[in-house]
């Protein structure tokens, strides 16, 4: 009652025109709603691009696509999904929308660089999508773009407009992120509401603190590379072109660049930017599972400490990428040590997730099924890394479909599978209504099959020794074999692709006419619980005021099997504790 | 713009917003000492943004120091407008420092004036760039002629395109200056100023990394 | 799931999922099985493989424990702890000693891992021995120049300064050993059980030497000469596959290794040079 007054007289108070409320907004709601939109188009994009892809790679003499479109087809597919989705639903929709919702403030700590952030980044969608559509089309040289194949244009037909366009959507996309992070920060450091201490926030939170931590440290560096890229195509330099090379026969103008500062510039970026987007998923895994086991997370601080030291290593684990590249191979030791210590925090939150579990008392919601299967498909894709990090294994492995499985596990899959989880759980806060469970289980069932269907095969092809980008296996007859497996891939890739329609039906339909939605539907303790559904600009009359962490589940004598994080502590409720150091 | 972005903080960060005092959860919430303010978030938001324009440069310096043995490596000459470009530069940040101080201190008349004459200063110190690289260009010293000369033009022009936005945000601030005080809030000067001396200090190191290095 | 108003009872459901991670965890093993049989590791040819080799086992072992371990945890959590009535759980959720062990545990296999993987690069990465036959590879979009040394070893000089569309390699047409070097495209003979270096160039844009059953990967950068060595020693032929995408013609860069006596190599190279 209190609230819907407040939110009248609030309204009445600013009348805002459709520009001002769904264009140029500066709520951080209408920001992260409008985050979701763009990057679900583009996930629809990558996931054709996919199809497309998979449609060539089951019958490749069919010739659907030639090989230079399938390796502009596997470019683009690999650049929109993880720069164009991954990347900016965690940040731009997941970010935006939750933090001033479960740290209890208002806004952000800069709405109009928000609404700036949003607004840099559709242009840079319009620049990549345009590249679809200029003569040569596309860039075709992978997303990691390595010179000089995409610093010369006449290296390869996929090396023209398409791939200037593409250093430069990137370079715009970058720009609207480091907007997000600084603004990401500096909410979460000084906007939290009073008793929300560092230690008992939503590990989320924590999650999204720690990717806007990488974001801003390694997006400049690509930046650099990028400028230094873009010079190289169309002012003639040469910072990573070397002399005197024979391209297309014909002899290159070029000075002494060196093609490996090119790799080491973009993997110190690539490293950090792959655990950006696994730390987010990891931080919604947390709480979807203790919510629905009605269990406190297992071991907090080490989770905490976990996203930080995962975060910190991100930095020194980059050569893993490099280790047949021609770099000093005394390097390849180091990495190779570093790269097997990152593993150990993964590890650690692996246990933690599977100890959740143990005794509680479990309610099957789709998102809680979705925060299940990411642990599994993270420790697939996660011991399949400790073979990449090897290097004498990876010299086998590098650049063949096992790395392919390797990354679409933890990218393609977990970080998804968390996604969804993420958006089924969020749905009622952000649209005021119920996603239908019904098509939700069956959505996920689908697609947990459809996963692994698709992509645990791909480890075969990589032990078979088949490498990447390859429009077509058959100019080798050692892989003469392959063709029943590739079949097998793309049949599940297509059921794969086919039961994400269902999500979509769901998610359209229940905006449109689902069931309204409660304040709080799952019963969970976190602040955004606390405000409507969904909240009113401001989100709260008043600030909430914090007295415990997120995580009093069952917690002994209580009433309920919930203790939001709003209640005040009271002798009835024995077990209620601040699960943390308070440091601010 | 910046008086703007104020009023529209305030309905968001008045009131009791303070930071979690953190602590034990018998806590009834209560805390003293003073919050976040406008300013300080403002100034907060500038310095993450700072990391990351220095983490920009700093990839610059390792694919600057990577090309340091090359075979094509030339010496450039050093024009002597950049000597004076360096002392313009200097003088805009005291010059800015200086009018953001006395407009602490409540001095209208001096704020106004050490904000005009770095706003000119700065204008003085992207002409200068210009003047080098047409120096450059006179002597056939282009952006592709050797990896000395392109990361002159690549890292000079990076800084001039920062000091730019650093020149649009001082012109916005301008006229209010020179309308409003007092009384002027003074966030949008102090990030600006950050902003201005973190691109100071970035010149004089580009300087002697180009020349000296 | 809304506030309850009737009594919950979520066994069906947990017994479900407990039966989908056990359906991921028992697919998973056999499709292990029958790749074994069919989509393996190419046949080992060589000295160093073996090496590789033994280090992908013992991490295949490793991970074999890594990947079921978890699942049937998985699928027994989910099953035995549903929500039902009013039944709470548990409110544990701290315990040093247990996060001590599995940090420490995993902490040590990781890293023992690690240091046997070190020792094993630093060996593949050893000189190569003095009587190792001598090559060079040069990769171009989209083939590969092999160049042989003629009978007195010595692969003659080159230059980058030097090269041109009639003299892609760039040799040095004052170093005498121009002559006698033989070049061929994609086409490398090697001698069974004799420790062979090779050179790895490209002259366009980065290629990657990919030797599957010899277990050897070196990309062909540009601007510089990478060298690895190793020994076959299994006779017959193999491929070779370029592993770093290099442009359009990326799929059809496949070249042919021959491993043979010292005699028929000999013999080869001496025919090749007659043409």
């Amino acid at each position: 009652m209190e609230t819907a007054l407040a939110h009248d007289a609030h309204v009445t108070h600013h009348r805002e025109g459709f520009i001002r409320h769904y264009v140029f907004s500066l709520d951080h709601k209408m920001i992260g709603k409008q985050y979701y939109f763009v990057t679900l188009f583009m996930a629809m994009v990558g996931g054709a691009l996919a199809m497309l892809m998979r449609a060539h790679l089951g019958w490749p003499d069919r010739g659907i696509l030639d090989p230079e479109t399938y390796l502009q087809a596997a470019t683009m597919h690999g650049t929109v999904m993880i720069f164009f989705f991954l990347t900016s639903i965690l940040t731009g929709a997941f970010g935006n929308f939750l933090i001033p919702l479960m740290i209890g403030a208002p806004d952000m700590a800069f709405p109009v660089l928000n609404m700036m952030s949003f607004w840099t980044f559709v242009p840079s969608v319009l620049v990549l999508l345009a590249s679809f559509f200029v003569p040569g089309g596309p860039a075709g040289n992978g997303w990691t773009s390595y010179a000089p194949l995409s610093a010369v244009p006449q290296a390869s037909p996929a090396s023209g407009l398409g791939q200037t366009l593409w250093l430069v959507a990137i370079l715009i996309l970058m720009i609207s992120a480091l907007f997000g992070s600084l603004n990401f920060l500096t909410t979460i450091i000084n906007m939290r509401a009073r008793g929300l201490s560092m230690g008992r926030l939503p590990l989320t939170i924590w999650g999204i603190f720690i990717t806007a931590i990488l974001a801003l440290l390694s997006f400049p560096v690509l930046m650099a590379a990028l400028t230094m890229l873009l010079m190289d195509r169309v002012a003639g330099t040469s910072f990573f072109v070397p002399a005197n090379l024979l391209i297309g026969g014909t002899l290159v103008h070029h000075s002494g660049g060196e093609p490996l500062l090119w790799q080491h510039l973009f993997w110190f970026f690539g490293h950090p930017e792959v655990y950006i987007l696994i730390l987010t998923p990891m931080g919604i895994v947390s709480d979807v599972i203790s919510t629905f086991s009605r269990k406190p997370i297992f071991g907090y601080k080490a989770m905490i400490l976990s996203l930080a030291a995962i975060g910190f290593l991100s930095f020194l684990v980059w050569g893993h990428h490099m280790f047949v590249s021609g770099m000093n191979p005394i390097l390849g030791a180091t990495f190779t040590i570093s790269t097997m210590i990152i593993a150990i925090p993964s590890a650690i939150k692996t246990f933690n997730w599977l100890t959740t579990l143990w005794q509680g008392r479990t309610r099957f919601t789709t998102a809680l099924l979705f925060a299940v299967a990411f642990v599994s498909l993270f420790v697939t894709g996660g011991l399949s890394g400790i073979f990449l990090a090897a290097s004498p294994v990876d010299l086998y492995f590098h650049d063949t479909y096992f790395v392919v499985a390797h990354f679409h596990f933890v990218m393609a899959a977990a970080a998804l599978f968390a996604i969804f989880a993420g958006t089924y759980y969020w749905f009622p806060k952000m649209f005021g209504r119920m996603m239908n469970e019904r098509l939700g289980k069956i959505h996920f069932v689908l697609t947990f099959l459809g996963i692994y269907g698709t992509f645990f095969p791909m480890h075969f092809l990589g032990t078979n020794g088949m490498s990447r980008r390859l429009y077509t296996p058959n100019f080798y007859p050692f892989l003469s074999q392959v063709q029943p497996l590739d079949v097998f891939i793309s049949i599940c890739a297509f059921g794969l692709g086919a039961a994400q329609l269902i999500f979509i039906y769901n998610f359209f339909a229940t905006i449109l006419r689902g069931p309204k939605a409660e304040r709080n539907p799952w019963e969970a303790n976190t602040l955004e619980w606390t405000a409507d559904s969904p909240p009113p600009h401001g989100n709260w009359p008043e600030p909430p005021v914090v007295h415990r962490w997120p995580y009093d589940y069952s917690v002994p004598g209580a009433a309920e099997d919930y203790i939001p994080q709003t209640v005040p502590a009271s002798p009835a409720y024995a077990g209620g504790h601040g699960g943390g150091g308070g440091e601010s | 713009m910046p008086t703007e972005l104020i009023e529209k903080l305030k309905p968001v960060v008045g009131g009791p917003g303070r930071p979690g005092g953190g602590g034990r959860s018998d806590d009834n919430g209560a805390r003293s000492g003073g919050g976040p303010t406008p300013a300080s978030m403002a100034t907060m938001g500038m310095a993450f943004a700072l990391a990351a324009i220095a983490m920009l440069f700093v990839a610059f310096t390792t694919t600057y120091l990577g090309h340091h043995q090359d075979e094509t490596w030339a010496t450039l000459p050093l024009p002597g407008v950049l000597w004076v470009d360096t002392a313009v530069l200097l003088a805009s940040s005291a010059a800015l420092e200086w009018g953001r101080r006395q407009a602490r201190r409540g001095h209208a008349v001096a704020f106004r004036r050490g904000i005009t004459a770095a706003w000119g200063l700065g204008l003085v110190f992207l002409a200068g760039q210009l003047v080098a690289w047409r120096q450059f260009v006179h002597l056939g010293i282009y952006l592709s002629s050797n990896p000395h000369s392109s990361f002159f033009y690549l890292l000079t022009g990076a800084h001039g395109v920062h000091l730019l936005v650093g020149l649009v945000a001082l012109g916005m601030i301008l006229p209010r200056a020179w309308a409003t005080f007092p009384p002027f809030r003074s966030t949008a000067v102090e990030v600006t100023t950050l902003y201005w001396h973190f691109l100071t200090g970035l010149w004089l190191y580009l300087f002697v990394m180009l020349f000296w290095l | 799931m809304q506030p309850q108003s009737g009594v919950r009872d979520e066994r069906r459901a947990g017994f479900w999922a407990g039966i989908l991670f056990l359906f991921i965890l028992v697919a998973g093993v056999v499709s292990f099985i029958v790749a074994r049989y069919h989509w393996w590791l190419q046949p080992l040819a060589s000295v160093q493989g073996r090496v590789i080799d033994e280090y992908f086992y013992a991490i295949l072992v490793a991970t074999a424990i890594g990947f079921v371990a978890p699942h049937i945890f998985l699928a027994v959590a989910l099953m035995r702890y549903t929500a039902r009535g009013k039944e709470r759980a548990a409110h544990w959720h701290e315990h040093l000693g247990a996060e001590l062990t599995w940090t420490l545990v995993p902490g040590a296999a990781f890293i023992f891992l690690g240091i046997l993987g070190v020792f094993t690069w630093s060996r593949l990465y050893s000189a190569p021995p003095a009587n190792a036959q001598v090559v060079e590879v040069t990769g171009r979009q989209f083939f590969w120049y092999i160049r042989y040394p003629g009978p007195d070893g010595k692969l003659a000089r080159t230059d980058p300064t030097l090269v041109s569309q009639s003299n892609p390699l760039g040799l040095d047409p004052n170093d005498p050993a121009t002559k006698t070097n033989l070049v061929v495209t994609n086409e490398l003979h090697l001698v069974v059980d004799r420790p062979v270096e090779v050179r790895i160039r490209s002259i366009d844009v980065i290629h990657s030497f990919f030797l599957p059953n010899f277990r050897v990967k070196q990309d062909a950068v540009p601007g510089r000469t990478v060298d690895i060595w190793f020994t076959p020693d299994k006779p017959g032929s193999y491929q070779i596959a370029c592993a770093q995408l290099c442009g359009v013609g990326h799929y059809t860069m496949r070249g042919n290794v021959t491993v043979q006596s010292q005699d028929a190599f000999d013999q080869w190279l001496q025919q090749q040079a007659a043409h």
